[in-house]
């Protein structure tokens, strides 16, 4: 009887596993995708569409035209997971029998966590990214504040990035003399990475971004127009734009599979589920402290499908994670730069080029025939 | 005195991590915490020597304990309100 394979997500992590194992594993395993929606969405995309560069028609596809024929796909939200069953249950009822089981269910905004989040603006969802829109269209000058609400959040540089964009975006819009932009960082420099932070913080300087540190927002009052941060400090905006905070996916919490922010106890080396071996994660899904991103997912991918098609084998897993991520950060003037590094190479960004900048445009293109089917290694 | 890893509320291994890297990790924790928790950082990352103990005297949460590992250091702090 061929091995069940159920894999709870249908993103980057999700659909490419699916597809290398059917790959691999052909009739020896029935592989099934749940996903609540069905669609595929492109997230590095929601930065594009907010600054007015991308239509959001381009972010979306079916997720059945990006996985291997053969693969099951149920659209369906799992609302709970047995692992002594070994079951998932869904929504409309009827459940799910596995041997194995991959959490690849992401993370989910939870803008409640922070005191008075209101309607702040973001660039983290479709549609916060298509009202921030809005939002830019009509603006006409004013001081605007970018900043962190929670921690782990998706894509570190993003917010590096997105001021950097918009300081360009009022400049073509005639508004930057009009205007100030800051970066509430959270930590004691513009971006994680000081290599990384060296290259940025010169460009801040030029572009006449702001930057305040150790700035974790902790409350917003959107009457007064005033954000805090949990360090003590109180600033005044007229357009405040937060990164929400993020927590893990409803069914992991529902089924006490995760710790307090709902992320799955993984480890590091071999994505397991640190109390049951059944169950493997990746990307976001995981309590790793590593970039929650697609290139996370897109690399811990192939590791859980060779350990899962070594498991249904009976033989020994010849891979492990080593930690590998690749990622662009935009610097804007049509420049970016690049971050790549595992658990034993520490990143040694390049000089921010335009270089880079078409390697991001090429890979944002490229992505629907790439990435999901395992094209680029 | 040397706090053993069973007096520690909770332990994150950040070897390696570049990003969001060791402090981030750490901050994150602290928000989750109740106060009065005891966070362990082990960090590869040189910068976090200097990194942790500024955001720790910034924020107001005390440091109990660094200790120098092979390869990497353990950071101990506990959350002070």
């Amino acid at each position: 009887m061929p091995a069940r394979v159920v894999i709870l997500g249908g993103g980057v992590g999700g659909t490419l596993a699916a597809n290398l194992l059917r790959k691999e594993l052909g009739g020896e395993a029935n592989v099934t995708v749940v996903d609540s929606t069905g669609m595929h969405i492109y997230q590095p995309g929601f930065l594009y569409v907010a600054l007015d560069q991308a239509n959001a028609l381009w972010l979306a596809r079916d997720e059945r035209t990006l996985l291997r024929k053969g693969v099951e796909l149920v659209v369906e939200q799992a609302t709970r997971i047995d692992p002594s069953r070994q079951t998932v249950e869904l929504a409309h009822g009827g459940t799910l029998p596995y041997d194995y089981l991959v959490l690849a269910t992401g993370s989910r905004l939870d803008r409640g966590a922070v005191a008075g989040y209101g309607d702040t603006h973001d660039f983290y969802s479709f549609e916060g990214a298509l009202r921030l829109r809005e939002e830019l269209r009509r603006f006409k000058g004013g001081r605007i504040l970018v900043g962190v609400a929670g921690i782990p959040y998706k894509c570190p540089p993003a917010p590096v990035e997105f001021v950097l964009m918009l300081e360009e975006y009022l400049r073509k819009r005639g508004i930057r003399e009009k205007s100030s932009v800051t970066l509430l960082s959270p930590l004691g420099r513009a971006f994680t990475i000081e290599s990384a932070s060296k290259l940025v913080q010169p460009i801040f300087d030029r572009q006449g971004v702001g930057l305040s540190t150790f700035f974790n927002v902790e409350s917003v009052d959107t009457a007064k127009h005033t954000v805090s941060s949990l360090e003590g400090e109180t600033a005044e905006y007229d357009l405040l734009v937060l990164v929400p905070p993020h927590r893990g996916a409803a069914v992991i919490e529902a089924s006490g599979l995760g710790d307090a922010g709902g992320w799955v106890p993984t480890d590091r080396d071999t994505l397991q589920h640190k109390s049951f071996e059944r169950i493997l994660a990746i990307g976001d899904a995981t309590d790793l402290p590593i970039s929650k991103s697609g290139s996370t997912a897109h690399f811990e991918a192939p590791v859980v499908a060779s350990r899962i098609a070594s498991f249904v084998r009976g033989t020994a897993p010849k891979t492990a994670y080593g930690g590998r991520v690749m990622c662009f950060l935009a610097t804007g003037g049509g420049r970016a730069t690049s971050l790549r590094f595992d658990y034993t190479h520490p990143p040694v960004p390049p000089k921010p080029s335009r270089l880079w900048h078409w390697a991001k445009w090429i890979f944002n293109r490229a992505y629907w025939v790439t990435i999901p089917q395992g094209r680029v290694g | 005195m040397t706090l053993t890893e069973t007096e520690v509320t909770r332990t994150i291994d950040a070897r390696g991590m570049a990003c969001p890297g060791p402090l981030l990790a750490l901050i994150g924790a602290i928000r989750q915490g109740q106060t009065g928790d005891t966070i362990a950082v082990l960090s590869s990352d040189a910068g976090s020597k200097s990194d942790i103990p500024a955001w720790c005297a910034k924020a107001k949460h005390e440091i109990v304990e660094v200790v120098e590992l092979s390869g990497h250091a353990r950071f101990v702090v506990r959350k002070t309100h």
